[in-house]
């Protein structure tokens, strides 16, 4: 949020409609009971509260929503939409706003998360499946966590945990496909 | 037999392998037939429906698809977070517009029913805990467990129902029915973290530490999860737990499949129990159980 | 050949300025039927209400045609100026040339237009109009009051002062509803016992008040002024008459509840007045104060009845030998002429609501079952302690709105009373220990009333509550505390408490029964088992059925001052149809042509207010009557009956089809055949 007083006119509330055309969410619905925060077991790290989100949505605040790492950081344990006694789906809240931040190029304020999502999808394209030694490779790269998880690969390899070389899998070429056409719709916006 | 589709998914080839492993066995014992999924691929797990609505949709229409073209109404996934994904994907496409968009994102559409059941619903049904009983050839009272449940096989509750999203009990029936002592505890469904296990390990190895201690504060001496992700952060993440904190946590996590597979006789070996991080041996041996 | 006035009104410029009045008035006068037509700038006012008696006798008026505003507004008025004219006021018609015409056309050649088809289609049908007649009945002078809470008693005595004789039902043992299970009410902290039991005992030994305890209403005949209700008499097993209430029955139950040398209970069975947390004996009087002192027996438990005869120690050493096992239960019909339901609540089962762990832990409670761990009269003798362990708690979190407020649940309404009974616990858990730490998670603060704010002022400033805005997500038990997960969204940050009592203000639900009630007395409900008054705001104590009135809880969560008021309100209605010698009802009801009749019963099956009933004529034939007192002319079994004979009186089928052929100016009745 800019500083000073916050200019509000709630005429047109273009943010509150994204989100209610993309994932029929009213937040209307939701009365600011904190519900969600109460239940949230990682809201103790996050820089603003999930009903904090809930409100910047009602009253507009795209910006300084989007900049938040309140949906990066949440782990989609769906405590909040369980709980929340308007019915308000939180979680499809949260992933509704990371797929604006991701649409949009907003820089996320938790690289890992993205970096995370990214690396994993990356080898699901490539190969069909998940490929565990590639992600964390790749994860750690793009991350910037060179040694994310370093002291697990030694006891992890001589417990035979380990899937040491990346595989193909038959059925890979469609989930390519799958992943062009999900792109060709993103382009048509 | 009940023949059904068996949906491993990826963590069950690699970290998770005794999963897979000891749930083929276990699922033998109550006389489900387990038939792999032919060509089966990645359900996009959380990265799908955290980045993309739509792909999250499409990468499980796929094997569902297969499912169907494949002759089976019905499908187990055991790891929970396929099972969810799974399970949203037959929810949300009731839509038929919805389901219009996400079939054109496949090579062919999807149609037709597909049942989705997780190993625990199947295992927890009357039936089979009676045959469980029946077949039990190991006394596994030494075993105090508590039935660790997480997120994905709970909520929301109206796409996954449980049998009650606050206090579920089908895993503590099949614990007890395996002849194990079942510890009642408070966090059943607490959150251990899994989705953001490698991006904000702090914050998962904080939320695995309260399960440890949540299980040990009740006289619990192992953990059993339905999740290869909670096994994750339970099992492998203990020595950065006790490094971080100075905690001393050496408590067996199993996957319920295993102790179902313990129940009938079969090796601790041959159940992949000599993988895990934690070592359960220990404790095994203390139980009574050596091979 | 009628002789009808007409007589339009401007109504200053509503009508005037889009209607041409005085066109009308012209037209009018050529209308068949029509001796005289004069416009007038305001009907309803005195000169105008004079011209029509004046002109009913210079013309010989035999019938007033007012095109006016709608009836809802003046036909009162015009009824009257008419029959003070000498006619029969059944024989006016008002033709709506207001709300049905010039204030919803804007064009003044088309609204006078239309005002003349109205008035055209009104003479029509005056011309067909018959003298009616009022229907006057007698009154019973009772009053039924349903619910012996404080609203119920309120109620009655009320009605009893002004002379009328009462009877009180009430299905507990005891007068005093929820209130007497209360320890202190807010915003004064009286003892609720104390401000309660006089006016219990005052309802007792007033003259003109009948208490039929442990009864229920079973069945209700009739209309206002003439009810005939069945009431159960539940056998108590105790004579009434011979008992003293000495309690040496209860104290030597082999059954009652025995407190050990180190405090804690043996035995005894749980009971419903102390939250089910205390316990009393097989036979009992809910509390040492109830009306009447007359203690029943619990078949379910009583060893007499549950081992065939065994037992019998009351009996035994009762001294006045008032046990009597073989009392039966009696049907009383009684007649009534109103009657005052007063049902009460009860409380949101929180077990539906499996995250606060209620029925789990034994240290969250509700705040009934505090109200009893407070009182001094209670289980615990006044001292709040932990059911778990019987140790004083040292950290107790107040959680708002369970059951309440909430969509999710399907009981999205506000309870009242819960923000306030909060504060009150915030301050008297203080004054009971002043160690100990409140902590109080609300959503709003809900405090309306005469000194309410103040009161929760005092919990926080004065008695040190800490309060935090927001809703608990759930609460589990951790090392012997219950962890309670909650958050303050004005810090905006989750926060946790470890507490030794959690104390749940769970929302008000209507009883158990309520339903089957209120389908015996014919009155509607809502979704949520509250009755719907007549009108929300302008009739609080009214319900759609004449004779029948509300107090209290029974229409939605109130406070006590709100009770009592709407009981005192109900009294004020009550005395206001007791008072008059006779009911007069509106002549415009059905009426059965008996010759017609083919006794189908169609319109009894259809009537809304069953007031049509199958009789016999003087020659045998069986057929449909209706009473005219509770009929209140909706038309439905006129429109039901197949042979269409029924027809409502003033507007009879010939009547409406006459002003329909008016419209298209054809004749479709002879003269002769009118009425």
């Amino acid at each position: 949020m800019e500083v000073g007083t916050l200019k509000l006119n709630l005429k047109e509330r273009p943010f509150a409609g994204q989100i209610r055309r993309r994932i029929q969410v009213d937040v209307r619905d939701c009365y600011q009971c904190g519900r969600c925060t109460a239940g949230c077991p990682v809201a103790g790290w996050m820089d603003a509260a999930p009903h904090q989100i809930l409100r910047g949505i009602q009253l507009e605040q795209r910006d300084w929503v989007l900049s938040r790492n309140t949906y990066w950081i949440c782990a989609s344990c769906v405590t909040c939409s369980t709980r929340c006694p308007c019915q308000v789906d939180i979680a499809r809240v949260m992933d509704a706003l990371r797929e604006i931040a991701l649409a949009e190029g907003i820089r996320p304020s938790e690289k890992t998360v993205k970096a995370f999502h990214q690396a994993f999808l990356q080898w699901v394209r490539l190969t069909g499946r998940m490929y565990e030694v590639g992600l964390i490779g790749l994860y750690n790269l793009t991350s910037g966590q060179f040694l994310a998880s370093a002291d697990l690969a030694l006891p992890m390899l001589g417990h035979r945990k380990v899937q040491l070389l990346p595989r193909r899998f038959s059925g890979r070429e469609e989930v390519n496909r799958i992943f062009e056409r999900v792109a060709a719709l993103e382009e048509k916006g | 037999m009940t023949r059904l589709a068996y949906y491993p998914g990826c963590t069950l080839e690699t970290t998770a392998r005794e999963y897979d492993v000891s749930a083929r066995i276990a699922s033998r014992e109550i006389g489900l037939e387990l038939v792999e999924l032919e060509g089966w691929t990645c359900c996009g797990a959380s990265s799908g429906h955290a980045t993309q609505y739509e792909l999250s949709l499409a990468l499980p229409a796929r094997n569902l698809r297969l499912a169907v073209e494949q002759g089976f109404s019905a499908l187990v996934a055991p790891c929970a977070m396929c099972y969810a994904r799974m399970r949203h994907t037959v929810h949300d496409l009731r839509d038929p517009a919805l389901r219009a968009r996400v079939n054109a994102l496949l090579d062919a559409p999807w149609e037709g029913d597909v049942q989705v059941h997780s190993l625990v619903d199947l295992f927890s049904q009357e039936e089979n805990l009676a045959l469980l009983r029946e077949k039990r050839q190991r006394d596994l009272s030494g075993l105090r467990l508590v039935a660790y449940y997480g997120c994905l096989l709970v909520r929301p509750p109206e796409v996954l129902s449980p049998d009650d999203p606050e206090y579920p009990t089908m895993l503590d029936r099949i614990l007890q029915a395996a002849g194990a002592t079942l510890v009642d505890w408070p966090l059943k469904t607490e959150c251990c973290g899994g989705s953001i296990s490698l991006s904000r390990t702090d914050i998962a190895l904080e939320l695995t530490r309260k399960l440890l201690e949540g299980a040990i504060r009740r006289g619990a001496n192992g953990l059993v999860t339905a999740c290869p992700m909670c096994h994750a952060n339970l099992d492998m993440r203990q020595g950065q737990i006790n490094r971080r904190y100075g905690t001393d946590f050496h408590l067996p996590i199993f996957y319920f499949t295993q102790i179902v597979g313990l129940a009938t006789g079969h090796g601790v070996k041959e159940l992949l129990l000599d993988r895990h991080l934690t070592d359960p041996r220990p404790l095994l041996a203390e139980a009574g159980i050596r091979s | 050949m009628a002789r009808i006035g007409v007589f339009v009104c401007h109504c200053g410029s509503n009508i005037a300025a889009t209607v041409d009045v005085a066109k009308v008035a012209e037209e009018a006068a050529k209308m068949d039927h029509v001796v005289y037509a004069t416009h007038y700038i305001y009907m309803c006012s005195t000169p105008g209400q004079e011209l029509i008696q004046q002109k009913i006798k210079e013309y010989r008026l035999d019938r007033v045609v007012v095109a006016a505003c709608s009836p809802r507004m003046h036909e009162r008025t015009f009824r009257k100026a008419t029959a003070q004219g000498g006619l029969n006021p059944y024989l006016m018609e008002q033709a709506n040339i207001r709300e049905h015409d010039s204030w919803v056309h804007a064009e003044i050649p088309v609204a006078t237009e239309k005002a003349i088809d109205i008035v055209r289609m009104a003479v029509a049908k005056a011309a067909g109009l018959t003298p009616l007649e009022e229907t006057r009945v007698g009154i019973t002078k009772r009053c039924l009051v349903i619910g012996g809470g404080i609203a119920g008693v309120q109620a009655a005595l009320d009605v009893a002062e002004a002379g009328y004789e009462v009877v009180i039902v009430e299905r507990e043992p005891s007068l005093g509803g929820h209130m007497a299970q209360l320890d202190k009410t807010f915003p004064t902290l009286d003892c609720s016992a104390c401000i309660l039991t006089p006016k219990l005992v005052d309802a007792a030994q007033h003259p003109k008040i009948k208490l039929y305890t442990y009864s229920e209403v079973v069945g209700v005949k009739g209309f206002v002024g003439n009810f005939q209700v069945t009431i159960r008499r539940k056998p108590r097993y105790v004579d009434a008459s011979l008992c003293t209430g000495c309690g040496i029955c209860w104290n030597n139950c082999p059954l009652r509840p025995r407190e050990q040398e180190d405090g804690t209970v043996k035995g005894g069975i749980p009971s419903r007045f102390e939250a089910y947390i205390g316990r009393r004996a097989a036979i009992y009087v809910p509390f040492a104060q109830a009306v009447p002192l007359v203690p029943v027996i619990d078949t379910e438990h009583c060893t007499y009845f549950v081992k065939g005869g065994k037992c019998g120690v009351c009996k035994l050493k009762c001294p006045r030998g008032a046990v009597n096992f073989e009392q039966t239960e009696e049907l009383v019909t009684e007649p009534f002429g109103a009657i005052v339901v007063a049902t009460g609540y009860d409380l949101f089962d929180a077990r539906a609501c499996g995250e606060y762990g209620y029925g789990r832990y034994p240290d969250v409670i509700t705040g009934l079952e505090l109200e009893r761990l407070m009182n001094a009269s209670g289980p615990t003798h006044g001292h709040v302690l932990r059911p778990s362990d019987g140790r004083p708690p040292k950290t107790v979190v107040l959680v708002s709105c369970v059951g309440s407020r909430d969509e999710k649940i399907g009981r999205p309404y506000c309870s009242a009373v819960c923000c306030m009974y909060l504060a009150k616990y915030a301050i008297m858990l203080k004054e009971h220990d002043p160690e100990v730490e409140v902590y109080n998670f609300y959503m709003d603060i809900r405090a309306a009333g005469k000194d309410y704010d103040e009161f929760t002022r005092r919990a926080i400033e004065q008695y040190d509550a800490h309060y935090l805005r927001g809703r608990v997500s759930q609460v589990y038990e951790r090392d012997g505390k219950l962890v309670v997960e909650g958050v303050d969204t004005l810090l905006g940050r989750p926060v946790e408490i470890e507490a030794d009592l959690v104390v749940l203000a769970t929302g008000l639900t209507a009883p158990a029964g309520a339903r089957e009630l209120f389908q015996t007395l014919n009155i509607s409900y809502n979704q949520y088992e509250f009755v719907n008054e007549a009108h929300p705001k302008l009739q609080p104590v009214e319900t759609n059925t004449d004779g029948i009135f509300l107090a209290g809880c029974v229409t939605g969560p109130k406070d006590i001052p709100a009770s009592v008021a709407q009981a005192s309100a109900a009294a004020a209605k009550v005395v206001g149809v007791l008072s008059k010698e006779e009911l007069v009802s509106s002549p415009m009801v059905a009426e059965v042509n008996e010759r017609e009749c083919v006794a189908c019963r169609l319109c009894v099956q259809v009537c809304p207010y069953k007031a049509i009933e199958m009789a016999r004529t003087r020659r045998g034939k069986e057929v449909a009557r209706v009473n005219p007192s509770l009929c209140k002319g909706c038309g439905l079994c006129v429109n039901a009956c197949r042979g269409a004979a029924i027809n409502l009186k003033g507007f009879t089928d010939q009547q409406l089809v006459g002003q329909v052929a008016a419209l298209f100016a054809e004749p479709l009745f002879e003269e002769e055949e009118r009425g």
